[in-house]
């Protein structure tokens, strides 16, 4: 049922039916994304300065793509620098090891994590089964979607699928509490806590995702909502971050415009709750052993790519899906990755190359409304790469059906009198299908049209037909129909 | 004014009444129209499915066709979007930058119907009548990509006898996207059913958009309900008056 990793199991149209077919699954997520969207539009209505702040914060992440190897370097020189110890993964099974190495170092059979993308990304839980180690997930939505034996749907709110009775029922069978729980959002959040408590507490070690890092100072930031985050960087005695490449950045200062980016586009907050730093390690002060894993897993063929690069300034606030006519309607399973919504429509197939033929159906997966570039904090375009992607997943194809469907048209269309023929050859070809003026079933590759809409017959006269007959009575337009 | 029209080639085809009208609006505004029969499409569709050949030789043909004209105007958001800002990216991508020059320097002189009227021209009050009930759609290409903003609903709410009725929810996109709506049936349906149930909560009997596309997809499920609520094109509201109704 769920996804994991980057690979799609499926086309997207496929898997995208079952969901568009789930009423209550449809509901779930019309609700939460409408409630999001709002929300968003009015705390970022509250700054005169947002598309200034857009323009900052497309510029601040593109700077520092543009030197990204030597950000990197001087990020690995800092981190050293305060004791903490840096680690380069080309590839998930790379990063996957590296975690399981140091695990097995400490003799730990269970560790506790904070949301992260990136170790969704590697497929770092199961990874850690098969070496017989525990990952336990501390942010509430992630718990849930572990619970139940899913995976997350969505950035920033993973279990938005579920509703509140079938989390209650879930707790009710896996936190061992010795009452059974009611649906009260109070009742099922302590009970959570107290599961959780546990873990924090007797836990040696974790494992965190990185929203930033700045190179200047060897520092990384998480950026939650709850707090358990903070528990995660603060009490184990080992910490290992694992972070795409993409994610460095200079200063101190580039930091300050994505802290008013970020909450506001992802869950409409003026500030963000819970913001962790941290710098290598302090003496006798949170973790005594600090690992920062850095991942490429194709970030550097992306950033090769002219068009595609800008993909990487992405900052994960999750304000495309949100405003999404297509997640809404599908849901995040159907993009069959960790990256849901128009960012994953976009990054995981190019993350794959282009080589994945499931991955390359999710530049398909948009009406090209445009909705996902108004409402991104780094102005990522994208529309504009998801045309360009469609050209390069087109490229692998060669000849097929819609290949020559295309070529025909391009071809009819090459000269005004030829596309006149070939609409006068429609319209005498239409006959069988017209019924009272209207084509209600189509053959063949336009077949999916008529599964919800009628279409209007090839009237009889088109418009360059009318024309000239005008033209040749140099007279004034005329009602002809 | 010299105005060179620029007839999509699915107004061409399938919705001639949208050019004629369109022709009918202008001439009546005291414009000279032309039309090039030479024209045929600006390359949208083949771009969107990811030709980029095919649509690139589409483009160099559009830019061969207007070369001359003063102003090119088109009664289509989509595709007034598609030669202002994907047809220069487009040559670029692929490595014509001759043709993206020449794409650029005509792009400044394409105009939206709706934005030529308002933003070019400054007329507000066409001189329309049209006695009916009608809700309006704001296309997305329109809205996001052209930004007309509110240029057709200052000529709708100067059309003498109309009702405009707002549309709840919409700048929601209507699930048309072009080979999308036959490529991801499913999800353009589903798109397609909300923006119906908005339309007909409206009570209007027609909704109008400046975009035959989209109105031939939300066009197509209106009628497939059986509803009786219809799309007309916004150039045939603006065409009609009390001698002569255009839809
Ligand atoms: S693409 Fe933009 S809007 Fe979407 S998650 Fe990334 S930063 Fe946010």
């Amino acid at each position: 049922m769920g996804v994991s990793g980057l690979h799609p199991p499926r086309p997207f149209p496929q898997a995208a039916r079952d969901a568009v077919n789930s009423p209550q699954l449809r509901a779930n997520l019309r609700k939460v994304t409408t409630t999001i969207r709002d929300k968003r539009l009015r705390a970022v209505g509250e700054l005169p300065h947002w598309e200034e702040l857009r323009r900052l914060g497309a510029a601040t992440k593109d700077a520092s793509l543009a030197n990204l190897s030597d950000r990197l370097l001087e990020l690995e020189a800092s981190v050293r620098a305060r004791g903490g110890h840096v680690h380069w993964a080309r590839d998930a099974a790379e990063a996957r090891e590296l975690v399981a190495q140091i695990a097995h170092a400490h003799e730990v059979t269970e560790l506790i994590k904070v949301k992260s993308i990136t170790s969704d990304e590697i497929e770092l839980n199961a990874a850690l089964d098969a070496h017989g180690i525990r990952a336990i997930e501390t942010d509430l939505a992630e718990l849930i979607v572990q619970l139940s034996n899913d995976t997350p749907s969505h950035i920033l709110v993973p279990a938005i699928h579920r509703n509140r009775a079938e989390i209650q029922a879930l707790f009710n069978a896996q936190l061992g509490e010795p009452e059974p729980l009611t649906d009260e959002p109070a009742v099922l959040a302590a009970a959570a806590r107290r599961y959780l408590r546990q873990k924090f507490l007797t836990t040696k070690m974790a494992v965190s995702g990185a929203n930033f890092a700045v190179a200047e100072t060897g520092t990384v930031c998480v950026v939650e909502s709850e707090g358990n985050g903070r528990m995660c960087v603060t009490l184990p005695e080992v910490l290992v971050s694992i972070m795409g490449i993409e994610k460095v950045l200079g200063t101190w200062e580039d930091i300050s415009v994505f802290m008013e980016l970020l909450p506001r586009s992802s869950t409409a907050e003026r500030m963000n709750p819970y913001t962790s730093f941290w710098s290598g390690v302090t003496p006798v002060d949170g973790p005594q052993e600090f690992h920062l894993i850095l991942l490429d897993n194709g970030r550097t063929d992306v950033l090769a790519d002219e068009v595609g690069r800008q993909t990487l300034r992405c900052i994960r606030c999750s304000a495309c899906l949100n405003v999404c006519p297509v997640y809404e309607r599908a849901g995040g399973h159907a993009y069959g990755s960790v990256y849901p919504g128009p960012i994953g429509a976009i990054l995981t197939p190019q993350l794959l190359d282009m080589a994945d033929k499931n991955a390359n159906t999710l530049p398909g997966a948009s009406s090209l409304c445009g909705a996902c570039y108004d409402a991104c904090p780094v102005r990522i375009n994208i529309p504009q790469v998801l045309i360009y992607l469609r050209g390069e997943a087109n490229e692998d194809k060669g000849v097929t059906l819609e290949s020559l469907a295309m070529q025909g048209m391009r071809y009819a269309m090459s000269e005004g009198w030829r596309f006149e023929g070939a609409v006068k050859l429609a319209r005498l070809g239409q006959g069988p299908l017209v019924h009272g003026g209207q084509i209600t079933a189509l053959p063949g590759l336009l077949g999916g049209w008529t599964q919800s809409r009628d279409l209007n017959a090839f009237p009889a006269q088109s418009f360059r037909e009318w024309w000239r007959k005008r033209d040749a009575k140099g007279g004034l337009p005329e009602d002809s129909a | 004014m010299k105005i060179d029209l620029f007839i999509t080639c699915l107004n061409d085809a399938l919705f001639p009444r949208t050019g004629q009208a369109t022709v009918a609006l202008l001439e009546r505004l005291g414009h000279e129209v032309r039309f090039n029969p030479a024209q045929t499409c600006c390359g949208q569709m083949h771009l969107n499915t990811g030709y980029r050949a095919d649509a690139l030789s589409l483009v160099r043909k559009f830019v061969n066709d207007f070369r001359d004209a003063e102003v090119i105007v088109l009664p289509s958001g989509s595709c007034a979007a598609m030669l202002r800002e994907l047809a220069p990216d487009a040559a670029h991508w692929e490595g014509d930058e001759a043709l993206r020059a020449e794409v650029e320097a005509l792009s400044g002189r394409v105009f939206e119907l709706s934005e030529f009227l308002v933003k070019k021209l400054g007329v507000e009050d066409v001189g329309a009548a049209y006695p009916h009930r009608v809700t309006y759609h704001p296309t997305c290409h329109a809205m996001r990509s052209l930004r007309v903003g509110d240029a057709p609903l200052r000529l709708l709410r100067n059309v003498r006898g109309l009702t405009l009725l707002e549309l709840p929810h919409a700048d929601e996109c209507c699930g048309f996207g072009g080979t999308f709506s036959v490529k991801n049936p499913d999800v353009s349906t589903a798109m397609l059913a909300d923006k119906a149930r908005h339309i007909l909560e409206t009570g209007a009997e027609a909704c109008t958009a400046g975009d035959n596309s989209c109105l031939m997809h939300i066009g197509g499920g209106l009628h497939r309900l059986r509803s009786g609520a219809r799309t007309v094109h916004l150039a045939e509201i603006l065409a009609s008056t009390d001698g002569q109704v255009w839809a």
